[in-house]
């Protein structure tokens, strides 16, 4: 076991487990922060996406050793009011059936948004092709995205 | 509907005084029920004397939309406004009936139930206003959680009511809507549960948990049905965070930690000898054989008009055969379990709550009710979670290591593990007169049973799945329909659409193939066997030649069927009756590199009333992408009895950008809905593999498409 400190969403943590622990299980099982979720453990599917340091990052296979000093976010940090832009969109264009991926959806748009802030379609498409939705909510994913991106001006 | 008597009002008076609380009882749905209950509420509803709705919802959520649709039935009979309503989900109860979540059946087995609890309470508000006021309750309506007497223009919210309300007799026969009054049946309505859905909040089974709850993992024979022959723990257990290493039943090892990791590296070091029993050998060939062995055993018939055999004259035949497929819900099998001795507590993502409690009960030796099951939402279900092993796992472990403990399956574990669509080989067969139209028509369905395997009742030998699933509705002068039900190795499953799926394949396709041997269009074809309005029982359902027919026509419409094709652009279609929904597609498609990409899909159903139109459309677009997942790359395969498929590497489901434009449309019907979560499955893996065949004059007859 090592200790580690952690920036997340905000906030030092520190913890004291395995340094090949996937972040991914120190967020749920160590830190309770279980809005993100384990879908494959093999980053495959995108549903335990985070930010690290503002990157759309698989925690799953992301050892916890790999991001002391970095700062992490989280479902539960992308915004203090749960009124982030695209949380707002995803719920406008009402996106989630089962829901279970949704959180990794959403983290990964909101890395996509922050660094393309006019986004085309195929760009959405191409940016939200690594997170899977075994409900098939793709449509209005993409919708809720472009929607996020035109209510901050951009959009094209 | 039996009578709602005073006795069983006051079966919700928990809350008696705090508000009004009305209980409704009715049969059991499903006749073949074997439960000791004759009648129980299926659910209730709590009015607070601040205007507080409570729905008490008795389905699984998994995505379907019954934690907005339910309550919805429920609050335009009761005119509620929409934005009091709250909704409590129900664990497994004696309370509810049957509350199993499948069978495209949530919204048609509650429709009636939750039409009469919103209608008697709205009529005992209505009648304790009309008492407070000293007026005619005729004289007297209901808007927005408000009874109102516009004569005297007083208003009173339902809040105000609820003490006097709660005196009042329950009314036997409360009148219902008619639809032209609907105001929220019908409308686009958000769902209740998408913020917490964007958040974080939204609470899965795997994410609930308890102070001092271990984590365990299990290790299992990677041949199907093989079990311990012996085990050694030593290394595993010297992994810092494992705290208990337990065999479960004879099949596994669980590692038990503080930590999933720690239960992931614990079950790596675990050294166990497996008894890999008698289906070491076993291959995907294998069970294909056992099922064309059976093709010619005695059949059981589901469906016959006339006499097939006495038709002479051209014959056309083909065989189709379908993989093995599995569920892969987003989230893993999981579940939570606290055994304390003379009871039991879980909390379990499950489609299947009390079938829960009593295998749960079973294994630990205790009875039902002493067995509480909690529910969470389920991170997707297709039928994976009608399942119970999972739940009756985490008990066990938790009995064995004395502890509260959840139980997680990896991803890899869901693949190898699960119980899967079963297999199937359909032979089909038709004479054709000389217009080219089918005189005679033959299909005979070869696929294990689901219930048998699992060793529940199969009544005369037909699977009881097939009577929702595998009706033919085209009307030819002599058809049979005949099943015949192989023993297979492999664990089985129900999963999204079933037996329909497989039957659609085979009639939609074979159609396609008898409508081009006529030289027709295939959708004229069809048409031309849906000429006459005709009632087709099948089993317990009364299907409409009519209602085939108009979605047909509209997805015709819709998709422009009749127009010429873009250069390079190719469609097909097709149709099919399940669950009491008539559903039908056109898929356009190009070819690129003899592979095809499906372009666009339109989709048309008529599952009668529509409750959400907004929630429909997911269910359509969720049905066309899982029905593509499965065409285009679905399959389960087995060598040296192992499954092949390990993570969404080698069972890959569609990425956003594979998926098709989707349009959806609907009959507009006032006819009591049917199911939606399945019936717009089956459809599209025909109606693509027939676009498939306009481009390239190739018919695919063995799905799947791209690795068949």
């Amino acid at each position: 076991m090592s200790e580690f400190t952690l920036r997340i969403n905000g906030t030092e943590r520190k913890i004291d487990v395995a340094p090949d622990t996937p972040l991914l299980w120190v967020l749920r099982d160590t830190l309770e922060l279980t809005g993100t979720k384990y879908g494959c453990g093999a980053g495959l599917c995108g549903a335990c996406t985070v930010h690290l340091d503002g990157e759309a990052t698989r925690s799953c296979i992301t050892p916890v050793s790999a991001v002391a000093g970095r700062a992490v976010t989280t479902i539960e940090g992308l915004s203090q009011t749960g009124a982030h832009l695209l949380q707002q969109a995803w719920i406008a264009e009402d996106v989630p059936q089962c829901g279970y991926c949704q959180s990794g959806q959403i983290m990964q748009a909101a890395a996509f948004l922050a660094k393309t802030p006019h986004p085309s379609e195929q760009e959405i498409i191409e940016a939200m092709t690594g997170n899977l939705c075994r409900c098939g909510t793709y449509h209005r994913i993409r919708r809720a995205v472009a929607r996020a991106a035109s209510s901050a001006g951009g959009g094209r | 509907m039996s009578p709602i008597s005073r006795r069983q009002f006051l079966v919700g008076g928990a809350v008696a005084g705090t508000g009004l609380v009305l209980a409704f009882y009715l049969p059991r749905h499903g006749l073949h029920s074997s439960s000791k209950i004759e009648f129980a509420p299926n659910a209730y509803l709590h009015i607070a004397p601040d205007g507080k709705v409570t729905v008490v919802v008795a389905r699984s959520e998994m995505g379907q939309g019954v934690r907005t649709a339910l309550p919805m039935i429920l609050a335009e009979e009761l005119d509620a406004n929409w934005s009091d309503i709250a909704i409590q989900q129900a664990g497994a109860s004696t309370l509810f009936g049957d509350q199993s979540t499948g069978g495209s059946a949530s919204v048609r087995t509650t429709w009636d139930p939750m039409r009469q609890a919103g209608a008697a309470a709205r009529e005992m508000l209505v009648a304790a206003a009309a008492e407070k006021w000293g007026v005619p309750a005729a004289d007297c309506t209901t808007e927005k959680g408000f009874v109102i007497h516009s004569a005297s223009n007083r208003r009173a919210g339902y809040g105000d009511l609820v003490e006097r309300a709660a005196k009042l007799p329950v009314p036997k026969e409360p009148k219902l809507k008619d639809p032209s009054r609907y105001t929220l049946i019908g409308k686009p309505t958000p769902r209740l549960d998408t913020p917490s859905k964007t958040n974080g909040t939204a609470e899965f089974g795997i994410d609930f948990r308890m102070p001092g709850m271990k984590y365990a993992i299990l290790a299992r024979c990677p041949v199907i049905g093989g079990k311990v022959a012996s085990y050694d723990d030593s290394e595993a257990r010297k992994f810092p965070g494992v705290v208990n290493v337990v065999k479960v039943g004879d099949y596994a090892v669980a590692v038990a930690a503080d930590s999933v990791f720690a239960s992931l590296q614990g079950r790596k070091t675990l050294k166990v000898t497996w008894d890999d029993g008698p289906n070491k050998d076993l291959t995907t060939a294998a069970v294909f054989d056992a099922l064309r062995k059976a093709a010619n055993d005695k059949s059981v018939s589901l469906q016959s008009v006339g006499d097939v055999a006495s038709v002479r004259g051209r014959r056309i035949e083909a065989e189709y055969e379908l993989p093995m497929l599995a569920h892969a819900p987003m989230e893993p099998e999981n579940c939570f379990a606290h055994h304390l001795g003379s009871t039991c507590e879980i909390w379990a993502p499950t489609q299947v709550p009390q079938d829960v409690r009593d295998s749960v009960a079973t294994a630990l030796g205790l009875k039902p009710e002493d067995v509480h099951v909690n529910l969470t939402l389920l991170g997707g279900g297709f039928g994976r979670r009608l399942e119970h092993d999972y739940a009756v796992e985490a008990a066990l472990v938790s009995k064995a290591i004395n502890a509260p403990v959840r139980v997680i399956w990896t991803r890899e574990d869901d693949m190898r593990f699960s119980m899967y669509r079963p297999p199937s080989v359909h032979h089909l067969s038709a004479v054709v007169d000389a217009q080219g139209a089918p005189a005679a028509f033959t299909h005979r369905l070869i696929s294990p049973t689901i219930s048998g395997q699992k060793g529940q009742p199969v009544d005369g030998g037909i699977d009881p799945d097939l009577k929702d699933e595998a009706a033919f509705l085209y009307l030819v002068p002599n058809l049979s329909v005949e099943y015949v039900a192989p023993p297979c190795a492999v664990p089985l499953a129900w999963l999204r659409s079933v037996y329909a799926a497989q039957a659609a394949f085979a009639n939609e396709s074979f159609l396609d193939e008898l409508a081009h041997a006529a030289g027709k269009d295939p959708l004229q074809y069809r048409l031309n066997l849906l000429q006459d309005d005709k009632e087709i029982t099948y089993f317990d359902t009364k299907w409409h030649t009519g209602r085939l027919r108009g979605v047909l026509q509209l997805v015709a419409e819709k998709s422009g069927w009749d127009k010429p094709m873009p250069a390079g652009h190719y469609h097909g279609i097709a149709a099919h009756g399940c669950f009491g929904t008539y559903a039908a597609e056109v898929v356009e498609i190009t070819m690129h590199d003899g592979e095809p990409r499906v372009d666009r899909v339109v989709v048309a159903v008529d599952c009668g009333q529509v409750i959400n139109p907004n929630i429909l459309e997911q269910q359509l677009h969720s049905a066309v992408i899982f029905g593509l997942s499965a065409a285009l790359r679905g399959q389960i395969t087995v060598e040296h009895g192992q499954i092949q498929q390990t993570n969404f590497d080698s069972y890959p489901i569609l990425r956003n950008n594979e998926v098709p434009a989707i349009e959806t449309h609907f009959v507009e019907s006032h006819e009591a809905p049917t199911g939606i979560g399945e019936p717009p499955v089956p459809p599209l893996a025909p109606a693509l593999c027939n676009a498939i065949f306009a481009a390239t004059r190739k018919r695919i007859r063995k799905l799947p498409i791209l690795m068949g």
